[in-house]
């Protein structure tokens, strides 16, 4: 007991000589914007980082933080991985950040990863992702496997009845590991593997004929089926035309995917994909007043009335609240004492409820199952009761069943095997 | 006399009244309906299941409309309203009256949702209420759309039905069902054998499972043995339209190619030049058939026929002027031409970008073009593919008899063969230069219009198809336009038989390794040029 309370003392000693070094600066707390500008994630990115240029505004509206004004250093990574890691480096040693919001992709935060922990920096991931990673250097607000695949299969099986799956996806990292999970679990379930097919194709595929062909073969035999799509992107566009071309619609072969989100269906011909299904933990049409403020300032924000919002937005929103009530808590911006700070936090969803940081540096985050309407908006069908834990290390994949992350002491390690009791220092 | 006329007057009025009241069953006189605008999406479903009960087939207009998502109402009084669009305009009209609502604001009316369980429904109330439609093949769809939830009630419906039924065929699909259900349920062996036999030449998918559950399960040998006899009968069956299926997709897939070589056969094939920016001929056709469907919002139907000239005087002129400007310049040097086509390419895809932006763009595809073609229930082929399929082979007859029997063509095929002697004959060898690769990127664009039926359009489309491109041409023996074709087909049906067994991404690794050994024994391609001009 002692020793813990010198060990935290020191490490408040510490923490202060650092913030009076950081105070001597300057008069402001800069937060680093590491999302890609430019190539073919700007897309997506872009948003987020005027996401986090609203959350800053408003919050210097409110006074700051610590007393002081926050400043937004925003770099362009320009959908370059390996300039992910040059940026982070950039952003932690020449600009001095206090905290880094940043990252897709997973490519790209594996990238910066290695720099995050060299340097001791702190980064927030908004976006859904495989897990099987858990960095001291990161807090992960968006969804983790079990909170977004796992629930969306039990959703089929238990309330759509479905018995026969086709797991389909984009040939990468991603959805193999997700398709590796949920192969996983369907069998652990008592699904045959006959009743399981899996698929994977090429980035931006556009000949979906054999494979929708094959879906619907596999699909007339009596049992209920259902595709869990991971496929990624613009491939999706003509994979829903030639399921509508060929017959198939929403209410015979369901079709519930994890990449396709308002962001994405936003100017699309929503026509065939009307019926089909999305797994989120946010979706744009929950009605909730923290939710309709949030809409109605992104739009004022962005001057656009046509603007719409989505879950890693709402990820980000989340680790923002979190990063500042953390802050505050610690009364610094070092690392360490942050980090610490950050676990346990909560912070209000913006569908309603509470989001919690768990010891695994992932949130607590309620699942939601949505259909795709014509106006290109997503209306929820099935929703977890209460929130769900993000699980860092599947309890599905025989590598990472016995794993834990938990960065508090005594364990403080992101990969801590529960048999062996050992901490093997690999977090990702 | 005065006394009939009043009676007559009387029963008139009574008449027009009620036939009133029995088709225009407003939301005052029928609660029911108003609590369809109040009630909650998870509980509208008992709501449609009185609705039907209680008015049947009057309900076919707002089940329908509800269907396919266009159900509103009235904010103020709960009126119900379709919702239509005309001439690119969104209207509103009264469900029942028909009445037009033009007046009415977005922020005055609020739909209806629907979702998977309301349209599996729905999709089983109105097919029981088409039961006695007037039109055969609408009585035989929706009695083929109930074949997989037969209940007892749905029996009866159909045995009823059954009784009046004067279509052939109609009668048929009606017997499958009523088989069906008596295979499922009977509890006389006889009857269950019977009713085997009945569905024996059936090909529906619920006959096939129906059968097999038999086959393993039935208690009564000799049902099981009937049974299984169908099951193999229909898989025998299965197998021969598997097989069609997958040369349609092969010669599909095949015409896509055709369509995004046959362009470059023309421009590489015949006049040698390495046009790295050949798959941007494709996107600007693509992409004009945007901009057409842009300017013209209400005639989505015909703006693909208005796209296919404006594509190849787009991607014509665009072809002219890169061929006047640059690669006329490099005439005999291919390694400066492909460098100095590449960086064209690079040049119109950025250009794309900054006037359209990044993103995919949307195009719309013309009612004609969805849907599918039911030629039985093993074998369906869906419309746009089969569209293309015959539009690729339409450019190839024009381009074929334009190269043939025109003057251009006759131009063109001396400057390929002998281009100093064709210039001793007084052809002026830079204007055919000038057109032949006009005619080349023209067709491409031509291509990029079919194309965008079938892919995304973005500024990275015309990557996406230059490596097929030069594959079948290559393939196919340059300067040929035969080879062409049949490199084309080839290389489609050979990849569509292929993927089945190892998967998309495998099945073009195998398609590219067996090029590389072909071309390795053979690399002039299928059909070598003879002759000294060859050489």
């Amino acid at each position: 007991m002692k020793i813990k309370h010198l060990v935290s003392g020191m490490a408040l000693a510490l923490s202060a000589s650092v913030l009076s070094a950081s105070a001597m600066a300057g008069d402001t707390i800069k937060v680093g914007v590491l999302h890609s500008l430019s190539g073919t994630m700007a897309i997506s990115e872009t948003t987020l980082k005027d996401t986090v240029l609203m959350m800053i505004e408003e919050q210097n509206k409110k006074g700051g933080l610590l007393g002081k004004q926050l400043e937004a250093v925003v770099v362009d990574p320009a959908s370059n991985w390996p300039l992910f890691a040059e940026k982070t480096r950039e952003l932690l040693t020449k600009d001095e950040v206090d905290v880094i919001f940043g990252c897709w992709t997973s490519v790209s935060r594996k990238s910066a990863l290695p720099v995050l922990e060299e340097l001791n920096g702190l980064m927030f991931y908004p976006v859904q992702y495989e897990g099987e990673e858990s960095s001291k250097n990161v807090f992960y607000t968006g969804a983790a496997p079990n909170q977004q695949a796992v629930p969306a299969v039990d959703y089929l099986m238990n309330d759509i009845g479905v018995e026969r799956w086709v797991l389909a996806g984009t040939d990468y990292v991603y959805p193999r590991t997700t398709n590796k999970i949920l192969e996983a679990y369907l069998v652990a379930k008592g699904v045959a593997p006959e009743d399981i097919m899996i698929n994977y194709t090429p980035f931006g595929h556009s000949d979906w004929q054999s494979i929708v062909s094959d879906i619907k073969k596999f699909g007339a035999e009596g049992k209920k089926t259902a595709v869990v799509s991971t496929i990624n992107g613009d491939a999706n566009i003509p994979f829903y035309k030639e399921l509508g071309n060929q017959g198939i619609s929403a209410e015979d072969i369901p079709v519930v995917a994890f990449s396709v989100g308002e962001e994405e269906l936003s100017g699309l011909d929503t026509k065939p994909l009307v019926g089909h299904l999305a797994a989120w933990n946010y979706f744009q049409s929950v009605e909730s007043d923290a939710n309709t403020a949030f809409i109605a300032k992104w739009k004022e924000f962005t001057g656009n009335p046509d603007r719409v919002t989505n879950d890693p937005m709402e990820a980000t929103y989340i680790g923002f609240q979190m990063w500042t009530q953390a802050v505050e808590k610690a009364g610094s911006t070092e690392v360490d004492a942050v980090e610490q700070a950050m676990i346990g936090q909560e912070a209000e969803n913006l569908t309603g409820g509470m989001a919690y940081m768990n010891k695994n540096h992932h949130l607590s985050k309620p699942v939601l199952i949505g259909e795709i309407q014509e106006d290109g908006q997503l209306e929820v069908v099935w929703e977890t009761e209460g929130v769900v834990p993000g699980d860092a290390w599947s309890d599905f994949l025989p590598g990472s069943k016995d794993l834990i992350a938990d960065w508090t002491a005594p364990i403080s390690c992101g990969n801590y095997n529960t048999v062996t009791k050992t901490c093997s220092g690999q977090n990702f | 006399m005065n006394y009939f006329i009043k009676i007559c007057s009387c029963l008139l009025a009574l008449l027009i009244s009620s036939s009133a009241l029995a088709e225009l069953p407003s939301a005052a006189q029928q609660p029911l309906l108003q609590e369809l605008t109040t009630v909650k999406l998870s509980k509208t479903l008992p709501v449609l299941h009185q609705l039907e009960a209680s008015e049947g087939a009057d309900m076919l207009p707002l089940f329908k409309t509800l269907l396919g998502g266009n159900l509103y109402f009235v904010k103020e009084d709960g009126r119900l309203l379709g919702k239509y669009k005309a001439q690119g305009a969104t209207l509103y009209a009264d469900l029942f009256t028909g009445e037009k609502l033009a007046d009415l604001t977005k922020k005055q009316v609020k739909k209806i949702k629907v979702n998977n369980r309301l349209r599996g429904y729905l999709g089983e109330a109105i097919a029981r209420i088409q039961l006695s439609n007037k039109d055969s093949d609408v009585r035989a769809e929706a009695v083929r759309s109930l074949f997989s939830d037969l209940d007892a009630n749905t029996i009866e419906l159909i045995r009823t039905a059954r009784l009046d039924e004067q279509s052939r065929s109609v009668q048929e699909v009606m017997d499958v069902a009523l088989a069906l259900y008596r295979a499922d349920n009977s509890d006389d062996a006889t009857e269950r054998l019977q009713a085997v036999k009945d569905l024996q030449g059936s090909l529906e998918p619920s006959v096939r499972n129906q059968l097999t559950k038999l086959a393993e399960n039935d208690p009564s040998r000799s049902v099981r043995k009937a049974a299984q006899k169908g099951v193999d009968k229909i898989a025998k069956q299965a197998e021969k339209y598997s097989f069609v299926n997958q040369l349609f997709f092969g010669l599909s897939l095949g015409s896509v190619l055709l369509l995004a070589a046959i362009g470059l056969a023309i421009t590489f094939g015949v006049m040698g030049v390495i046009n790295m920016a050949h798959g941007e001929m494709i996107m600007l056709g693509a992409y004009t058939t945007y901009v057409v469907q842009l300017l013209l919002p209400e005639m989505i139907e015909y703006s693909l026929w208005i796209a296919v000239p404006a594509a190849f005087i787009v991607s014509g002129t665009v072809g002219i002027l890169i061929e006047r400007l640059v690669i006329r310049h490099l005439h005999g040097r291919p390694l400066e031409t492909l460098l100095a086509t590449f960086g064209i390419s690079l040049i119109l895809q950025q250009l794309v970008r900054t006037v359209f932006s990044p993103l995919n763009r949307q195009v719309a595809t013309p009612d004609w073009m969805s849907g599918s073609i039911e030629i039985n229930p093993l074998l369906s082929l869906t419309l746009n593919r089969l569209y293309i399929v015959a539009f690729a082979l339409l450019v190839f007859m024009i381009l074929l008899i334009v190269l043939k029997k025109t003057s251009l063509g006759l131009n063109v095929r001396a400057v390929s063969q002998n281009r100093d002697m064709a210039k001793a004959m007084g052809i002026r060898t830079d204007r055919v230069d000038a057109m032949t690769f006009g005619l080349g990127s023209g067709i491409a664009g031509i291509a990029g219009v079919a194309l965008s039926q079938l892919t995304n359009v973005g500024p990275n489309l015309g990557q996406a198809y230059i490596i097929d491109s030069f594959m079948v041409v290559v393939f196919g023996g340059v300067g040929n336009l035969w080879g062409t074709l049949v490199a084309a087909f080839t290389l489609g049906i050979a990849n569509k038989f292929i993927e089945p067994v190892t998967g998309a991404v495998l099945a073009s690794i195998l398609v590219l390794v067996f090029i590389i050994l072909f071309i390795q024994k053979r690399p002039k391609g299928l059909f070598p040029q003879k002759g000294r001009a060859a050489e």
